[in-house]
């Protein structure tokens, strides 16, 4: 018996390794049929017996060794359909190594090429499995399903019910199982229910299939949603219980799901603003929400909305929110960004409120992280440019002038060139303003309220017909006696000189006065040396500085000064 | 094929090991620790198998100890639940009424009664009176305590 035992385990190790081997030992078949009818007819064996199955080590070698010679095999598959049936039959089932034997030829007869009556019969006892009240019994049944779900998919399907109520068990082996096996029965017809089971599993579940069970809900909502608004409700609905061990891409793609459901946006926006109130932790839905208000606050703030109980939101609530958002500290830094920049859009759609915007905007000028604090200059310059009222001190506080060239090629609120001074007191300012300028072009898309239009003031396309016609000379600023001017001269196809000539009329020099300018990407600036940084007084001597400019692209530029 | 066979008790220590595979001793002390760690952290009335690595993991306890087998993936769970349960009946068989301290204070005669039934990580021998009969033999030709105790010493 154990001479026989020990030569079916190394035949097996064999075939496993070798197909020649395995072409020469299917020709056992047979007799490895006959031995096992043997043993499982045969009579009470006391030694080799284990709970009135003689000899199951043997047995279930044997069957191993079926399987390995019968897979994609058709005759040797048939010579042992008739005693698979016999042992899937008369093997008792109400001990574990009864089960084991069982379980053995189950999958045996899953893996060779069997007839559908023993496939059949292969997933009832399965399914018998199932529903057995030991732990160890499902698990092995959700096992073995797994493996069959993607071919004998309705199968599987029949014992639905009974996989759904595994999620519920308190083993976490079982557990981790029946989420697999769930997640793989997801289909369209089933969605519904099987979100909701999944939804109440990912709320009680242990911390280590959390974050699986998050994306696989997201997958099979992404497959399978039957409507967007069910599609959004689910995601928020996973944000709120399992933010934190959601992927980082949810965050994008979840956007990118708002922003097409169009028709959504009201009720997706009163939904995220509750969840918002509510709870700040979950960094994921903290950023979408913001996200949300910042691109829809003027629907929030309408107040009513088809699909939900209408409620009054006011603008400082909405500011409220975002403050705390800004200034909680289990906010991460890029959450931050989104809230601020929520704030600033806000701007534009709110009209009490702007103040209250641009303080909150100005104090994280001088915050400590970088990001931060480049956006809120970059807003805070925003401000500045919008605001045509705002006059900044008087002329002589610190003698530096700062006057800063914007070739921007969609402001189309401005149509001419603004006069607009503002005085820098302070030279650490400087340094961070120049670099929060230039950067602005690339930012000013943010704001997507300047439509770029015809209001463009087109200097150099009313150079372009005439290229050897004199440089037109535009007087750039002109302002508390100090004057500058812009003259361009076509060089080339793509470039441009631009001339800027400064002189000062009033009764006092002017000292260290410097010009800078900044460009859009497509757009190259090459400034060159000014001539002195000093302007006397009364037009005794005028400062010039040339800039090159290359436009490869041949976009159209608006050139407009810029405090 | 089985891995490898650990046995410890409640407390975490170790009593048998015996390793069907080479490990190093920085991996064998690993593994150690992780079954110690994952086996003792279970429920009472829990599923007896774990996924570890790429290993299923089996485990059963009896009395005090804890009988833990690494398996492959092709390993039927069902059935190692068996051999252990085996392995037990023959310590039982052998030492009368087993107990803890039985393989405490013999374990190589523990140790003999596994390599009687399993070897290579597979089941060798599957007959109980076998493995009995062969311990008999083994004894017969080991020294008592009180013959070691009487030979001359010169």
């Amino acid at each position: 018996m154990c001479v026989l035992h020990g030569a079916v385990v190394l035949i097996t190790e064999l075939c496993e390794r070798n197909p020649e081997t395995l072409e020469r030992f299917r020709k056992t078949v047979p007799d490895l049929v006959q031995i096992m009818k043997g043993l499982v007819i045969s009579g009470y064996s006391p030694e080799h017996d284990v709970a009135g199955i003689s000899d199951p080590f043997l047995q279930v070698r044997i069957l191993r060794l079926l399987r390995i010679l019968g897979r994609n095999n058709e005759t040797a598959s048939d010579a042992m359909n008739d005693l698979l049936a016999q042992v899937a039959t008369n093997t008792d089932s109400t001990k574990t190594v009864g089960n084991a034997v069982l379980y053995e030829t189950v999958l045996t007869v899953l893996d060779i090429k069997s007839e559908s009556g023993l496939r059949v019969l292969a997933v009832n006892i399965l399914g018998r499995f199932l529903l057995n009240n030991d732990r160890n019994i499902r698990y092995i049944a959700m096992i073995s399903l797994q493996k069959i779900v993607g071919t004998d998919h309705n199968a599987v399907q029949r014992h639905r019910g009974t996989i759904v109520d595994c999620l519920k068990d308190q083993d976490a082996s079982v557990k981790r199982r029946a989420l697999d096996l769930s997640l793989a029965l997801v289909s369209a017809s089933n969605i519904r229910s099987m979100m909701k089971e999944l939804l109440i599993f990912l709320s009680s579940c242990p911390p280590e299939l959390r974050s699986q069970a998050a994306s696989g809900i997201f997958n099979a909502a992404e497959r399978y949603a039957p409507s967007q608004r069910w599609h959004i409700d689910t995601i928020l609905h996973v944000l709120t219980t399992a933010g934190g061990d959601v992927r980082d891409e949810t965050v994008p793609n979840l956007i990118q799901l708002i922003t097409n459901a169009s028709e959504l946006h009201c009720y997706t926006v009163h939904k995220l603003y509750r969840a918002l109130l509510t709870d700040i932790s979950q960094p994921s839905l903290v950023q979408v929400a913001c996200w949300c208000i910042g691109e829809y606050g003027d629907l929030l703030l309408r107040g009513e909305c088809q699909d939900t109980e209408p409620v009054q939101v006011t603008e400082d609530d909405v500011l409220d929110a975002l403050e705390t958002v800004l200034q909680s500290h289990m906010s991460s830094p890029a959450t931050r960004g989104f809230a601020l920049t929520a704030t600033m859009k806000l701007s534009t759609r709110i009209t009490d409120n702007v103040d209250r915007i641009r303080s909150i905007v100005s104090i994280y000028g001088s915050c400590i992280d970088v990001e931060l604090q480049q956006r809120a200059v970059e807003y805070n310059a925003l401000f500045k440019k919008y605001d045509h009222m705002r006059y900044a001190e008087a002329f002589s506080k610190s003698g530096e002038l700062f006057l800063l060239f914007q070739l921007s090629p969609h402001v189309g609120t401005f149509p001419q060139v603004c006069d607009l001074l503002d005085l820098l007191g302070g030279a650490e300012e400087t340094p961070q303003l120049s670099p929060a300028v230039s950067g602005l072009a690339p930012g000013l898309p943010i704001n997507t309220l300047s439509t770029a239009g015809g209001d463009l003031l087109d200097l150099l396309g009313g150079l372009e017909p005439a290229p050897a016609a004199p440089a037109p000379t535009v007087p750039a600023y002109e302002k508390d006696g100090v004057t500058l001017t812009l003259s361009c001269e076509k060089t080339s196809d793509s470039g441009l000189t631009v001339t800027l000539t400064a002189s000062n009329s009033t009764d006092s020099d002017i000292s260290s006065f410097t010009l800078q300018a900044a460009v859009p990407k497509s757009v190259q600036l090459h400034m060159k040396a000014p001539s002195g940084d000093a302007l006397p007084a009364r037009g005794a001597a005028k400062v010039t500085q040339m800039v090159i400019l290359n436009n490869p692209n041949k976009d159209t530029v608006q050139i407009d000064s810029f405090p | 094929m089985i891995r490898f066979l650990l046995l410890f008790s409640r407390q975490g220590k170790l009593r048998l090991q015996k390793w069907f595979t080479a490990y190093t001793d920085r991996e064998k002390k690993k593994v150690i620790r992780d079954m110690i760690m994952l086996v003792l952290a279970r429920q009472p009335r829990s599923c007896n198998f774990i996924q570890w690595r790429d290993l299923k993991i089996v485990y059963k306890r009896y009395a005090s100890l804890y009988f833990c087998a690494g398996l492959e993936a092709s390993d039927n769970e069902l059935l190692s639940l068996e051999v252990l349960h085996r392995y037990v009946e023959l310590l039982d068989r052998y030492f009368g009424n087993v107990c803890e301290l039985d393989i405490i204070f013999n374990f190589e005669k523990a140790y003999f009664i596994l390599d009687e039934f399993l070897m290579g990580g597979e089941v060798l021998e599957t007959s109980k009176t076998a493995v009995a009969a062969s311990m008999q033999e083994t004894d017969t030709l080991q020294e008592t305590m009180e013959e070691y105790m009487s030979k001359p010493a010169y």
